[in-house]
């Protein structure tokens, strides 16, 4: 299946191994990943609040690339996606706005007629590629694991503009992927809520409690491990736990998996290839349990 | 029809029912909010009943002892927001087909939020809010004499109607994710107002108003989550009214706070590049001369180079970047 890939800044930036293990699991899963190497950042919705226009605009630039290649979109982080649900969204429903996007983007060659579709790989699995697909592709059950799905809030709410409403099961999809990868899926409060990374730099002690509180709840429910489809929400939840175990008061310790990490390992990649020996919160003990060295 | 209600009872003297379940301890943040100890009614209600119903039924016919606050049974009065299966809304506005999970319904007070008895909450914390941002108006000059009234353009007002839908019931901070960690916070009912007084074009007060609410506690202390957005059942949207207060306190020139540094960051990295160059934004956006600041978040940066996270140290500009740089210069605004 060939999709119009959109990586997002953080998987080039600072979560290098988000960007790598997407690569290698493109192929076990039958995607041909066409990669939009000119489409801009979405402004992660920074943009948009400060100049609506010109988030639209930035989008919307995407959002006709990806429709003159004749296939669906791709995102690989929660926030990408939530940001451009939302643009596609009011483009989709308001043609003074698309008009205006059109205005702006016309002059360089590009039309967005408005119908792209944009979907996360979590969404793909179930909806594209299909269980079946997945399922053929596991080499490596992760049986005796117990990990806490940690969604963002980008691809969950607000639900009418990600299509939740018309298909509420997007709301459980990461369970029924761990579920269906051998490993127990964790049941708690957390995996729906804010990782607090937009708020890092603007009240830093507000951002790690919020983040540190998550992992905390999932580890005393047992979780050797957490999974995002958010490469923002891994920042703040991998790269500042240290930092979020010193407001808490506690020691954490719970690695951070990105999503095509976890499809990688049933797949039967090496910890390597999926990068998994870059993470900052180590991830060799959540491994072991499946036998696994990095 | 037959429903299950389990609901989470707090008695301030520690008397329960001998049918009361163990209390159950919250989660973090909410670890130390008080033990509520559930106990399960079964009611007999047609299957349009909402979940009010079926708590003045256990109220009326089982246990008179169950306190609820509630009014208007109408989503009109707000007096009857609680958590209905962990999360915040109206009881006379959930049906309880919907809010079966698991064959129960479990209501309680929100952890957030100091419990006065049973379902009843008190909110003291949430009228502190309202008041601290000003709810009313001060009057632009000249004030129109006596027996005469201010005349406003329809289109100002509607603008400002989704705010005015508000009904105070507290389902917003009830869920909001930066209260839950933040109790300086004024929070998305607060500041939805706040939003409503500043854009009334009778009001002369939107300068001063804007310098406070861009304070510490203020728009910027806002996690962007949405769930405001999700629980509220007006829809009043508190999320949307924050960024707008946030762009009018940027465009009013209070631009001295990390949120205006991140967004000129950003932008700016976006347009030289058309992506965001993460070595940059975090030291920009606290400020480059803030020192502390700065030092707090070296260990960070430290441990992302030891696992190989370091962004690239030199930025390039992807392909077409010419492209993007003509968007910014068309509708870029403040960013151009």
């Amino acid at each position: 299946m060939r999709v119009a890939f959109y990586p997002g800044c953080v998987s080039k930036g600072a979560c290098p191994e988000l960007y790598a293990s997407a690569r290698a699991i493109a192929a076990p899963l039958g995607l041909e990943l066409e990669e939009l190497t000119e489409a801009p950042c979405t402004g992660a919705g920074v943009l948009s609040e400060q100049n609506p226009d010109l988030a639209d605009a930035l989008n919307g630039l995407t959002l006709a690339m990806a429709e003159s290649k004749d296939a669906d979109l791709m995102t690989i982080c929660s926030t990408c996606q939530g940001v451009l649900s939302n643009v596609n969204y009011h483009l989709k429903n308001d043609e003074r706005r698309l008009d205006k996007v059109n205005q702006t983007i016309g002059d360089q060659g590009f039309r967005y007629e408005g119908t792209a579709t944009v979907k996360h790989l979590l969404w793909m699995l179930f909806e594209d590629i299909g269980i079946d697909r997945v399922r053929a592709a596991i080499k490596r059950k992760l049986t005796g694991l117990k990990i806490a799905p940690f969604y963002g809030c980008y691809i969950l709410r607000p639900a009418e503009v990600l299509g939740l409403q018309e298909r509420p099961e997007r709301k459980r999809y990461l369970e029924q992927l761990i579920a269906l990868l051998d490993a127990e899926p964790v049941e708690y409060r957390g995996a729906t809520k804010c990782c607090g990374f937009p708020m890092l730099t603007f009240n830093r002690e507000a951002s790690l409690a919020m983040a540190g509180n998550h992992i905390v709840e999932a580890k005393d429910k047992g979780a050797d491990l957490l999974v995002t489809p958010c490469p923002l929400c891994h920042l703040n939840l991998d790269g500042q736990q240290p930092d979020a175990a010193r407001v808490l008061n506690r020691a954490i310790g719970v690695p951070i998996f990105h999503l095509p990490q976890l499809l990688g390992l049933a797949f039967g990649l090496t910890p390597e290839e999926l990068r998994l020996n870059h993470h900052v919160v180590p991830t060799a003990r959540a491994l072991e349990k499946i036998e696994l060295k990095v | 029809m037959q429903f299950t209600i389990e609901v989470g009872r707090y008695n301030p003297e520690g008397v329960y029912s001998q049918a009361a379940m163990r209390a159950e301890a919250y989660p973090p943040p909410w670890e130390t909010a008080p033990p509520r100890h559930y106990q399960t009614y079964t009611v007999e209600l047609p299957d349009h009943a909402v979940v009010l119903d079926a708590l003045i039924a256990i109220r009326e016919y089982q246990d008179e002892s169950l306190a609820v606050r509630c009014a208007c049974r109408s989503a009109i009065c707000g007096s009857c927001a609680m958590w209905i299966n962990g999360h915040a809304y109206l009881a006379c506005k959930s049906k309880l087909t919907v809010f079966t999970d698991n064959g129960k319904t479990r209501v309680e007070t929100p952890p957030s939020m100091p419990v006065i008895r049973d379902l009843i909450w008190n909110m003291g914390p949430f009228w502190q809010k309202h008041r601290a941002v000003k709810p009313w108006l001060e009057p632009t000059e000249p004030v129109p004499p006596a027996l005469e009234e201010y005349r406003v353009h329809n289109a100002a007002m509607d603008e400002l109607i989704q705010e005015v839908s508000c009904i105070s019931c507290g389902c917003c901070l009830m869920d909001c994710e930066s209260y839950a960690v933040n109790g300086e916070f004024l929070g998305p009912q607060a500041l939805a107002q706040a939003y409503r007084y500043t854009a009334d074009p009778r009001d002369a007060d939107a300068r001063e108003r804007l310098a406070d609410y861009s304070r510490p506690g203020g728009v910027w202390d806002c996690t962007h989550c949405y769930e405001c957005v999700t629980q509220c059942p007006k829809g009043v949207a508190p999320l949307e009214q924050i960024l707008k207060l946030r762009k009018l306190a940027v465009d009013a020139g209070f631009t001295h706070n990390p949120g205006t540094r991140h967004a000129d960051a950003f932008a700016s990295s976006v347009r030289h590049s058309g992506k965001l160059d993460e070595l940059t934004l975090l030291p920009k956006s606290i400020g480059l001369f803030n020192l502390v600041a700065q030092l707090k978040t070296l260990p960070a940066a430290l441990r992302m180079a030891r696992a190989g996270k370091l962004p690239p140290l030199i930025h390039r500009a992807m392909p077409g970047v010419d492209r993007i740089k003509t968007i910014f210069n068309r509708v870029g605004g403040r960013f151009k």
